[in-house]
């Protein structure tokens, strides 16, 4: 399997009014292509910070980072954030729309593919509404849509469910997995939830409080399609309480 | 809109005409300091009839217009500039404060001297009055991109023109059509006020004239019809802010 991510000695120093802040301590990471990384770990400990250095958003004080390029020879990176950020002035289909409009493609082959995106994330029949006209659960839907909508090899999400209720997350995390299954990404995801982390992961990065740095590693290695009801069985409630205790043991 | 929730207003201004043309006839009052509406509803659609009268509304409309236009190019420019190259606005501080400060009215003796009796002056009057609104929105507007937005595009890898284009311009625009708004009102003002004070065309110069020949009616009529000219260009931006924010919250 070819390395898709790669990090070498990744470090944040934030210069701020009352000091430097050590974001991070030299983090070594190594992602598979097509592989499902979560990132796990107490808030504060840098997982933002190492999900928006891996998309280009800031820059690392050290250390190496490397993305490989996709299967067109783009470097492209789809990033999914907590809030849908999705631009007011444009209708759903055309916010979903945009990474293609910043490429060039003309308007009629990438409205065509907004609106099959659409569909495969339940906004069928919604291209045309504000976003303001959408539930929060809706808006993170069209912002993951809009993440795919270029076919990035690289899928970032920084918590995008934090904001969901339980059933609709747990909706929301099977239809992150069909998608994920179908394109082939690479995806690291960010989160809170010990039960989302073990549902979606292939591996689980934990990461220490301030600064922060990977902690432990675990494979999660279920098959795939994963059901809800996989969450009360005996393997899974296992791997769970394991991560609860690792992140109790920092707390 | 429902006769219910018109119906006080319209009473309420057909009483105060009943009121006015009362207080006129009872108190004796002189036309020349007070015409009934019934004389001043007569001068006006006298004035209607004369060929002068358009030719006053024409310049006054030009000047507007031209000077508004001015405004809007120069503040959006300027406000973009200030945006983009934040060292700039410390060194222009200075001079905002104080243009913003100076009564713009006035200057106007000084724009005649510079720009003679002709429209020039009114419409170097009219834009300076109307730019400062347009410039402070604008500059306003394009610091109010939201950082999650500016992260979408980050990522995306928008360069500096799509980032203007697609981000910078759109989330700005609501203030800056708030912006524009004032312009609109301020720049018939200024042409309006330019006009009062020099030359010998516009409604300005004709109200100034009816009052120097005592005609109090005519006068009334004057301002009917520049009351009239402003509301329609004041309704045209409106309508202009509501055809190109359809998103926006501001907008039912
Ligand atoms: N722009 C910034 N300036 C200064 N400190 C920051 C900045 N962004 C984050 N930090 C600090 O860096 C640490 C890690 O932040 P973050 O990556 O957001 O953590 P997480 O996402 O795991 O909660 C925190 O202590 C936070 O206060
Ligand atoms: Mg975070």
């Amino acid at each position: 399997m070819s390395v898709a991510v790669s990090c070498r000695g990744v470090g944040k120093v934030y210069a701020s009014r009352t000091g430097d802040v050590e974001a991070l301590s030299p983090v070594d990471l190594e992602i598979a292509a097509g592989e499902f990384v979560v990132l796990i770990g107490p808030s504060g400990c840098g997982k933002t910070t190492l999900l928006r250095i891996l998309g280009g958003l800031q820059q690392a004080s050290a250390g190496r980072m490397a993305l490989l390029p996709g299967a067109d020879g783009r470097q492209s990176v789809g990033f999914v954030f907590q809030a849908a950020n999705l631009l007011p002035w444009l209708n759903v289909e055309q916010n979903v729309a945009l990474p293609l409009r910043l490429q060039g493609r003309d308007t009629a082959a990438r409205l065509a593919r907004a609106r099959t995106l659409c569909g495969q994330v339940g906004l069928a029949g919604f291209e045309q509404r504000w976003p303001r006209e959408l539930s929060g659960g809706m808006q993170q839907r069209a912002a993951i849509a809009r993440a795919l909508a270029d076919d990035p090899a690289l899928l970032l999400m920084d918590e995008p469910f934090g904001a969901l209720d339980a059933l609709t997350r747990t909706r929301m995390n099977q239809e992150l997995e069909r998608l994920w299954l179908a394109s082939g990404a690479t995806v690291v995801l960010v989160t809170h939830s010990i039960t989302e982390a073990v549902m979606l992961a292939d591996r689980i990065v934990l990461m220490s409080p301030r600064p922060g740095r990977v902690q432990a590693i675990v494979d999660v290695k279920f098959p795939r399609p994963r059901r809800p009801a996989l969450e009360g069985s005996v393997e899974f409630q296992a791997i769970a309480s394991d991560l609860r205790r690792l992140l109790g043991e920092e707390a | 809109m429902n006769a219910a929730r018109i119906l006080p207003g319209v009473v309420a201004v057909l009483l105060f005409f009943a009121g006015w043309q009362a207080y006129c006839a009872m108190s004796g009052i002189s036309p020349l300091l007070l015409p009934s509406p019934v004389q001043v509803l007569r001068a006006f659609i006298d004035i209607l009839g004369e060929a002068p009268t358009w030719v006053h509304l024409a310049f006054t409309l030009g000047e507007t217009l031209a000077g508004f236009a001015i405004a809007l190019v120069f503040g959006i420019a300027l406000g973009w500039v200030i945006a983009t190259f934040p060292m700039l606005e410390r060194a222009i501080h200075p001079f905002v404060v104080a243009s913003q400060i100076v009564p713009k009215v006035a200057l106007v003796p000084l724009f005649v001297l510079w720009f003679g009796f002709g429209p020039t002056s009114k419409i170097v009057v009219a834009a300076v009055i109307a730019f400062f609104p347009v410039m402070t929105n604008t500059l306003l507007g394009l610091r109010s991109v939201e950082a999650g937005h500016e992260d979408v595009f980050g990522a995306l890898r928008a360069n500096a023109w799509q980032r203007f284009r697609m981000l910078q311009l759109p989330s700005a625009l609501p203030a800056i059509m708030a912006g524009t708004e004032m312009a609109m009102v301020l720049a018939t003002i200024g042409a309006v006020v330019g006009e009062y004070l020099g030359g010998s065309d516009g409604l300005g110069y004709f109200a100034v004239a009816t009052m120097n020949a005592f005609q109090t009616d005519r006068l009334f009529g004057i301002i009917i019809l520049l009351t009239v000219m402003g509301f329609l260009l004041y309704a045209a931006v409106a309508w202009l802010r509501r055809a190109l924010l359809p998103w926006h919250r501001s907008v039912g």
